[in-house]
């Protein structure tokens, strides 16, 4: 058979010698002491092909052109960075405070309209309404977040464990899924809400629903089953990839084969999700907030805001509850624009 | 000329692996039993169906539900797999047992870089830190031919031809000095220009590092050009083995001779048209009580019908072994057929 493969053989002399490498290890092992050309001339396979041009950057460049194609989702975004800027640096940005000490001074400018000084007019009390909106905004916007990051942290984790291990994993997460899914969202979000202080029959603390970080957990708890339902339905069909087999072939483990291979193929639908749901969970918010649960005055929320100025539809005062009103309206607006952008932008089957 | 030991690197005996579905057990491999030994190139031939593909899965432990490995045992360097525990299992795959799937373009992660993929293969295994294995990554993608290798690690797998593609293929399945290279039709998806490219880069990465192969594969032409021994396979059995020229020279098995003669010939009349084997693989659910190829040989014989032929020593020639009945007469029963065939076109 030696006849068959002569150049094969003389292959393996030329790079037995090139290898002058301690016992063990050879050219594939020892990176360090052969060059490409020692062990194999790649000249030979120069045939197929390969551009010459330089390589094409990260698929996330290529991400942000298509994304910039769409127009509104990046007016949408613009106004949301400007926005959500000056709402983040509220108290540097405005010269007055969202809740300052009822002076004569500042209960003189009680019921002013929209002026050059006062752009969203004062309210009842002399406070700039602005600043109060911005206030409110900041909150907003964190709960937005925190919601999002929350919920798809559990989302995730439900949805590519029932999706990975298939089965009674399988089974058990997702109906636990569909019972979350059933439960009267806004009656449970009401009473949680409502209860200053539910420590869940002593079992553990449970941060307060008025507060911040209790109103993105409670949200989060029942906004997480869609993401877990999209992360499950993606891992099935790509669990079922070649790409997965030779991750097993090539002695990956279950959590790693999720965390190296799948994840990163679901990151699309993941991102297009905690888009939508940054929108949804801060009209939640307002919601609940407008309901008298949630963020409790005299800290500022959209929906106590809109809220306290409920009385004023109809009157000269209006201008207070139009203005917080058409805030959540645009930001709400413009997430939801970003997150069809993203959806367009990651779109896999989308040209070029 | 690559060193064989005696000792065997892998010996696989009376394999049986079934698959449940709703209309009973399939028995995708029913008692197959090879070896393979150090720095030796073992094909596996047969047509789709024939349990090539599900004996190689079951080297790796990577059979999985419906199917289970019912019987037999699996031995890698005196190491029982069979049984082995996954943990265990998982150290083996990738390190000393590595597998190169058919179709580079599923095999590859879309969303990873092709770079990091085979570093990731060798953080499994030789490497703790993420640069060193990077750079070995871009050496092994060097290795393989592939230009320019440190910018191409940076690229994703889209950005490959499908040729570069299973060089990358290629150098993640190397990347550990695996002992057994398991090459699943690793040519099947490509051009057959580029087939002759991989098959060459494939032998050369073989020769460096003295591994054994496992070739699965329909392709004829790729086993004579790679091949030291061949195993042919038909209905999860195995129906004839013997050295490279046992098979397409001295081949006792009608099955095989059928294969090879359906095989388009450079000096063939090109008006006829290419010889076939008549029917279709039996159901792998119900077996003829007989020997399989039964219903479709044209040497059938009423004895065939009812017992199955177990692999017996066909010629002279060490380790040629053919289950058939009428191995010895076969010469003289095609002879036979070749005369009568030319009388009649006569």
């Amino acid at each position: 058979m030696s006849d068959r493969r002569p150049e094969f053989e003389h292959r393996v002399r030329e790079s037995g010698t090139g290898t002058a490498s301690p016992a063990g290890t050879s050219a594939l092992l020892d990176a360090a002491v052969v060059t490409a050309d020692e062990s194999f001339d790649h000249t030979e396979f120069d045939d197929e092909g390969v551009s010459t041009a330089p390589p094409v950057g990260s698929s996330w460049r290529l991400v942000g052109r298509r994304f910039v194609r769409h127009k509104i989702a990046v007016a949408s975004l613009i106004i949301l960075l400007v926005v959500g800027g000056l709402a983040a640096f509220a108290s540097v940005v405005s010269p007055y405070d969202f809740n300052p000490p009822l002076t004569s001074d500042v209960l003189d400018d009680a019921r002013q309209p929209p002026s050059w000084e006062h752009p969203f007019g004062t309210d009842k009390l002399g406070r700039d309404q602005l600043t109060r909106v911005l206030h409110a905004l900041q909150k907003s916007l964190l709960i937005g977040l925190g919601v999002a990051v929350v919920s798809v942290v559990i989302g995730v984790l439900i949805g590519s464990m029932a999706g990975f291990y298939g089965g009674l994993t399988d089974s058990a997460l997702m109906r636990f899924t569909d019972l979350v899914l059933v439960v009267p969202e806004l009656a449970v979000l009401l009473i949680v809400a409502k209860n200053p202080d539910p420590s869940f029959f002593g079992l553990f603390e449970f941060p307060p629903a008025t507060e911040v970080p209790g109103m993105i957990l409670i949200l989060a708890a029942l906004g997480w089953m869609a993401i877990a339902r999209i992360v499950r339905g993606e891992f099935l069909s790509l669990r079922e990839k070649e790409y997965v087999e030779a991750a097993r072939a090539a002695g990956a483990s279950g959590p790693r084969i999720i965390w190296r291979h799948l994840l990163p193929n679901t990151v699309g639908p993941i991102v297009v999700f905690a888009t939508l749901e940054v929108g949804a969970a801060i009209l939640a918010e307002a919601t609940l907030s407008f309901l008298g649960a949630g963020i409790q005055l005299p800290e500022v929320s959209l929906g106590n805001l809109i809220s306290d100025a409920e009385s004023t539809v109809g009157t000269d005062l209006a201008y207070l509850i139009i203005f917080p009103g058409l805030t959540l309206f645009l930001i709400v607006l413009c997430v939801n624009f970003v997150g069809d952008g993203l959806r367009d932008a990651l779109d896999p089957k989308a040209t070029s | 000329m690559v060193t064989a030991t005696d000792a065997p690197l892998l010996s696989v005996s009376d394999l049986r692996v079934e698959f449940g579905t709703h209309d009973g057990s399939v028995q995708a491999v029913n008692g197959v039993s090879l070896t393979v030994r150090r720095g030796e190139t073992l094909a596996i031939v047969g047509e789709s169906g024939s349990g090539k593909t599900v004996t190689a899965l079951s080297i790796m432990g990577l059979v999985e539900r419906p199917g289970s490995i019912v019987g037999g045992e699996i031995v890698l360097e005196g190491t029982a797999l069979t049984g082995l525990p996954e943990k265990a299992y998982r150290k083996l795959r990738g390190g000393d047992v590595a597998m190169i799937f058919q179709d580079p373009l599923s095999s590859l992660n879309p969303a990873f870089r092709v770079g990091d993929q085979i570093a990731e293969a060798l953080l499994q295994h030789t490497y703790d830190k993420k640069d060193a294995a990077r750079r070995h990554a871009t050496h092994l993608l060097e290795l393989v031919g592939i230009p320019q290798a440190g910018d191409r690690a940076r690229d994703y797998p889209h950005q490959f031809s499908g040729g570069m593609r299973q060089r990358a293929m290629i150098a993640m399945a190397m990347a550990n000095r695996p002992k057994l290279l398991i090459a699943d039709e690793p040519t099947t998806a490509l051009d057959v220009t580029i087939q002759a490219q991989v098959l060459e880069v494939l032998r050369a990465a073989q020769a460096e590092t003295n591994a054994a192969m496992l070739l699965i594969t329909h392709d004829l032409g790729i086993v004579a050009g790679i091949a030291d021994r061949v195993v042919v396979m038909y209905a999860g059995r195995i129906v004839e083995e013997g050295t490279l020229d046992d098979i397409f020279y001295r081949s006792r098995h009608p099955y095989t001779l059928g294969l090879l003669g359906s095989l388009p010939r450079l000096d063939s009349d090109r008006r006829r048209p290419l010889t076939t084997i008549p029917g279709t693989p039996p159901s792998l659910l119900r077996l003829p009580p007989g020997c399989a190829l039964a219903p479709r040989c044209a040497y059938v014989e009423d004895r065939c019908r009812a017992e199955r032929p177990e692999l017996e020593v066909a010629d002279a020639s060490a380790g040629h072994r053919s289950a058939c009945f009428r191995a010895a007469e076969l010469d003289d029963l095609r002879a036979l057929a070749a005369a009568n065939g030319a009388e009649g076109s006569a």
